[in-house]
């Protein structure tokens, strides 16, 4: 059996959680903002009446789902400084930091997942409040931003919570592009002081402790808000 | 843009000595099912196990069963993978740690193990809810027949109960699949890993990362027509399945 040394998590206390899971939690909040906003847009894309809208956002979502996470970290992380030169016409590839970049791959990943949520709750709402609303002279928009996107966006709150703890785990993966995250942060302790044993428990129980309380909550939550029908 | 597409780099030989970059990628596919095939096995195994015990009538088993399925919930798949290759040989007894430090695929083995223990906890889930999704009055025929609790399990409500959850079963072996890829942080060299090295050594980062793509959508095709005629074949007369229209 080996010796423990715990002092190491009291030493690197500071700069696990200051650098690394700031960096992990403002990246999940971000993701699971645009991720949400433009998973309610792909998901209104694939229910869309239009057959060349409803394919693109199909294809896009189905996509996504078929690659494994770290592929698609990989792309981006390639794929973004040449869509940004594109975009603003210049040569060479555009520098993005890590953050940024990061940061648009989960956005654009996690909303294939976020829009099939939606989508679910958008088909939970009955075709007689879409009626309902064009009845009483509402447009499209107005039909969708006041009747049926409130109430598909309350009964997936739920879904919704338990995606984003998914998304919190998930970003660990940024570990490949060696973005120090949470787990990057403590791996990088744990390879200049050896301790890898203690880093490694340590973080998983964290990661344990915030999933599972978030996770009781979310329970809570959905008995709260669920309408009684 | 100026990026030198080369779409006929997949016949050129590759660094690692195994042919060309077309032979590297396959190697990695190969890796790439046969971590996910034998994982899954294993998270059938025991997630039906575990699974079965979230349902049973004794409050402490269902309590400890409970506890698996959160415990392997709540900790990233990154995080566990490095649990059992890093930390795992250390916290046994020395003897066994440096046998398992010197296993020959020691990333293979650890990725297995950890992705069937990581999958099964999700297996367990849907095991539960199948059960669960059988009317009660089922276990109760069962008993009322005079069949044992083992029994009624074993001849009526584990043969429905499997048939029911296969759909949901199928995303998580395409996901079992997918989430191999997290193995490469502890160096096996599956799909995604390869494409990875190809871009290196190549630096034609689109056409690897692209052939990768249609290699794993490729899969998925397979696998989900695979589950299909799986689920066509077990159907259970009178239950609504996809593609029988409910007769």
């Amino acid at each position: 059996m080996i010796n423990f040394d715990f002092d190491v998590i009291e030493r690197s206390w500071v700069y696990l959680f200051q650098t690394g899971m700031a960096f992990t939690l403002e990246l999940t909040g971000l993701a699971m903002v645009g991720g949400i906003v433009i998973g309610t847009l792909l998901a209104m894309m694939r229910l869309s009446s239009n057959k060349l809208i409803s394919t693109v956002a199909t294809t896009y979502v189905n996509l996504i789902r078929s690659v494994p996470l770290v592929l698609v970290i990989f792309w981006f992380y390639f794929l973004v400084p040449y869509i940004g030169a594109w975009i603003i016409g210049a040569n060479e590839p555009i520098k993005v930091g890590a953050f940024t970049s990061s940061l648009i791959t989960f956005i654009l990943f996690e909303a294939a997942y976020y829009c099939e949520i939606m989508r679910a709750g958008i088909q939970s709402i009955p075709r007689g409040q879409v009626w309902a609303g064009q009845a009483l002279g509402m447009n499209y928009w107005q039909t969708m931003g006041n009747i049926v996107l409130p109430q598909a966006f309350r009964n997936m709150i739920p879904v919704l919570l338990t995606q984003t703890i998914v998304l919190f785990q998930d970003v660990s993966l940024v570990y490949v592009l060696s973005i120090t995250d949470f787990v990057g942060a403590a791996s990088k302790v744990a390879q200049r002081d050896g301790r890898l044993v203690e880093m490694y428990l340590f973080v998983a129980v964290v990661y344990f402790v915030l999933c599972f309380s978030l996770s009781l909550l979310v329970k809570r939550l959905q008995q709260k808000v669920a309408i009684i029908r | 843009m100026n990026y030198n597409w080369n779409w006929g780099i997949f016949w050129e030989r590759s660094p690692d000595a195994i042919g060309t970059y077309m032979d590297t990628l396959l190697a990695g596919l190969y890796w790439t099912l046969a971590t996910a095939l034998i994982a899954w096995v294993m998270a059938l195994i025991l997630g039906a196990i575990i699974g079965t015990i979230r349902t049973m009538p004794h409050k402490w088993a269902v309590r400890l069963a409970n506890g698996y399925v959160e415990l392997f919930r709540n900790i990233p798949l990154l995080v566990q993978m490095f649990l059992w290759f890093f930390v795992m040989p250390e916290l046994v007894p020395t003897a066994i740690g440096d046998w398992l430090k010197q296993l020959p695929n020691a990333p293979f083995v650890t990725a297995v193990i950890c992705l069937g223990f990581f999958t099964s906890s999700r297996v367990a889930v849907q095991v539960s809810a199948g059960i669960n999704a059988l009317p009660r009055g089922q276990k109760m025929a069962g008993t009322a027949l005079g069949l044992t609790l083992p029994q009624t399990y074993r001849y009526v409500l584990l043969p429905m109960a499997f048939r029911i959850v296969i759909p949901p079963l199928t995303s998580e072996f395409l996901n079992i699949i997918k989430n191999s890829a997290v193995a490469l942080t502890i160096g096996l060299m599956e799909l995604t890993a390869r494409a990875r090295s190809m871009q290196e050594f190549s630096f034609q980062v689109f056409e690897a990362f692209t052939a990768a793509t249609i290699i794993y959508i490729l899969v998925n095709i397979v696998v989900v027509n695979l589950m299909r005629f799986i689920e066509k074949k077990v159907a259970v007369p009178g239950y609504i399945t996809s593609g029988t229209g409910g007769k």
